[in-house]
């Protein structure tokens, strides 16, 4: 018994549905729309909500590259641009330029991206209130009121425990002035990206069933403090032992024969370029 | 060297696929028939469809052979499934009293009006090893249905309409009328929200969080109404009624408007009662209500106890408390949360890394400026 899907899978009743919300993210900048989110076949916390934006908005001409971590052969990213290619039969690339719809999980490409391109990110807490308040009804009440005051005590106690802020990845931001936003868990080193860039952000969260959007030229700045200022993650004097970059996010690896650590360019496709023309490409 | 993550990736997860395979073909065994599974693991496939949220026999059957009996892989492919297909329209609001019992009992009454009815339970049998289900054969089965029905003249319908339990004590004003009152949700069919198309927002409206239940994964729901149960809550439950049969699906005919029967769904409905001091005083009962798909009367129970748990007007539990029982009992997104943690992490580690060693950077310094004044 053969069966055939609708182009791109989901119904679409329910892809008008997605795209209305994504417009109503993208008049809101950092405002976290909820939306009907159906099941597909990948589950739930494995990018259901990127995939459902993806899915919503792509068309036959377009250009799709899928990463994981900053790589394009990633398990989960391999797996993902399976199935949108299997449905949508659009052509994909592991060049940032080229595509025009980049999903990715964790990772904002090296290379700058155009206001030709569309950079959907997979989220898997929408919140970034959450780690100070568990219920939902009460995060909407304090996004409502603009009451960050929990917030921002819980960075200053940070400070006093830690002599830092010890948030890692999933660094909250201000988005416009106005919504404290969970940019989804890039590192750091990718926070600056999201400030007035060319670039349209989507970001979907699936499992918890919501659509926010950072618009091109949108003011996006981390919390921080005057006397704490954020800092990005620390590679200094470390370089890329594949292409030699030294201005990437970097992996850090040990090496089974001799335990010692090394460093390889988190973005795949980046270093790749590298590579391939010496490092002209940034 | 040992650096993997650049290539390699394509392949691996091809052959992880053919392996899984293979572990189900690879023994000596027929192999299983999705009518086998559909006639004689209807239990399965019917907690399957109530958690899969479709009601779909034969697909439930075969996403059950497909997934080697993992019940939240078989309910999350029905889910994925059902992503496919438009929304062509809403029943039509159904009563129970006109369900097509198989079975009917009231813990609450010795005699109920139209008889206790036991039909198909394994309540009362003794959970021993039946080895002579080892060979189980065409033969016997056919000797056994010969040994059931000979010698049975007729036998006794039973009616297409049985009165409800607790119509007794609504009628001698022992029940209170009034559950929460409903919040009108925006997009809402005929006041119903649906949880397939919108998503829930707290507080959520009774009719959102019966949907939310009837598809919930049936342990995690039992989790939730056991704790509340055992005293982690204070709702002590009768059962009023529980429910099984046969519910016609009806549906506003497209051209002349009127009611249509388009088929029949199999359901387990449970009445809880449970004692409620009202504010005027004046002790009543209220009503925890339970229906899902297919035979699951575990699930029906649980969810008689939630709902009655949920409306407790100050709540202190967690199974008391809406948000975080109707945010935790979907199979399908817990199951997929749970597992995500498989997936590569190096990013956000490799951040809290930077973090922690920057931490440990300072707090040296500090300490050894402590030491140097000391």
């Amino acid at each position: 018994m053969k069966q055939h899907y609708n182009f791109a899978f989901i119904d679409e009743g329910a892809k008008r549905e997605i795209r209305r919300k994504i417009l109503k993210a993208v008049a809101i900048p950092g405002y976290q729309v909820p939306f009907g989110s159906r099941e597909l076949p990948i589950a739930r916390g494995w990018g259901t909500g990127g995939i459902q934006i993806t899915l919503s908005i792509i068309g036959p001409d377009d250009t799709l590259k899928v990463i994981d971590q900053g790589c394009d052969g990633s398990v989960n990213a391999v797996n993902i641009k399976k199935f949108v290619s299997a449905v949508t039969f659009v052509s994909t690339t592991t060049d940032t330029k080229e595509a025009t719809v980049i999903q990715t999980r964790h990772r904002i490409p090296e290379e700058k991206m155009t206001e030709e391109q569309i950079l959907i990110l997979q989220v898997p807490y929408p919140e970034a209130l959450r780690t100070v308040e568990p219920s939902e009804m009460e995060t909407r009440r304090m996004h409502g009121e603009a009451d960050y005051s929990r917030m921002w005590l819980y960075l200053y106690e940070d400070i006093v425990k830690f002599k830092e802020i010890s948030i890692g990845a999933r660094y909250p931001v201000m988005v416009n002035g106005r919504y404290i936003m969970d940019p989804s868990p890039i590192p750091r080193w990718d926070i600056p990206k999201l400030h007035m860039a060319e670039t349209l952000y989507l970001f979907g969260a699936g499992r918890e069933k919501r659509i926010y959007a950072i618009p091109p030229y949108t003011k996006v700045e981390p919390l921080e403090f005057e006397d704490f200022k954020f800092r990005v993650e620390d590679f200094k004097g470390m370089t890329c032992r594949r292409c030699g970059s030294a201005d990437t996010f970097l992996d850090e690896i040990i090496d089974d024969a001799t335990g010692r650590r090394m460093y390889f360019c988190s973005d795949t496709g980046h270093c790749d370029k590298v590579l391939e023309t010496g490092g002209q490409t940034l | 060297m040992g650096y993997v993550a650049v290539k390699g990736g394509t392949e691996a997860i091809e052959n992880a696929a053919q392996f899984l395979t293979y572990e189900t073909i690879k023994g000596a065994s027929a192999p299983l028939k999705v009518e086998q599974i559909e006639e004689q693991l209807y239990l399965l496939v019917e907690r399957v469809m109530g958690e899969g949220s479709l009601y779909a026999p034969e697909l439930a059957a075969l996403a059950i052979k497909q997934s080697a009996g993992d019940t939240f892989e078989a309910s999350f492919m029905l889910r994925a499934y059902r992503t496919t297909k438009p929304r062509i329209g809403y029943s039509l609001p159904q009563s129970t009293k006109g369900m097509r019992v198989i079975r009917r009992i009231s813990a609450a009454f010795k005699d109920i009006p139209g008889g206790q009815i036991l039909g198909p339970t394994s309540d009362y049998t003794l959970r021993l090893l039946d080895f002579e289900l080892m060979d189980d054969t065409d033969e016997k089965r056919k000797k056994l249905m010969k040994e059931l029905f000979d010698g049975i003249d007729s036998i006794a319908p039973i009616p297409d309409s049985l009165p409800k339990v607790i119509e007794i004590l609504r009628k001698d004003g022992l029940l209170v009328e009034t559950v929460k009152s409903q919040k009108p949700q925006e997009n809402s069919q005929n006041g119903i929200f649906d949880i397939t198309r919108q998503s829930l927002a707290f507080p959520a409206s009774r009719s959102a969080a019966m949907q939310t239940m009837a598809r919930a994964e049936t342990g995690g729901l039992l989790l939730l109404a056991y704790s509340n149960m055992r005293g982690y809550g204070d709702i002590h439950p009768t059962i009023g009624e529980l429910r099984v049969g046969f519910l016609p699906v009806r549906i506003k005919h497209p051209h002349t408007g009127e009611p249509y029967t388009v088929g029949e769904v199999k359901v387990t409905e449970a009445e809880v009662i449970a004692k409620f001091a009202g504010k005027d005083g004046i002790a009543k009962f209220t009503l925890g209500y339970g229906l899902c798909f297919g035979h699951n009367e575990t699930k029906a129970i649980s969810m008689a106890v939630l709902d009655r748990a949920m409306q407790t007007e100050e709540p202190k539990m967690v199974s008391e408390n809406q948000e975080f029982v109707l945010s935790h009992i979907d199979g399908i997104e817990s199951m997929g949360f749970c597992n995500h943690y498989k997936l590569p992490h190096y990013i956000t580690f490799q951040s809290d890394l930077d973090r922690l060693r920057k931490a440990q950077e300072k707090s040296e310094v500090e300490s050894q400026k402590s030491g140097v004044k000391k």
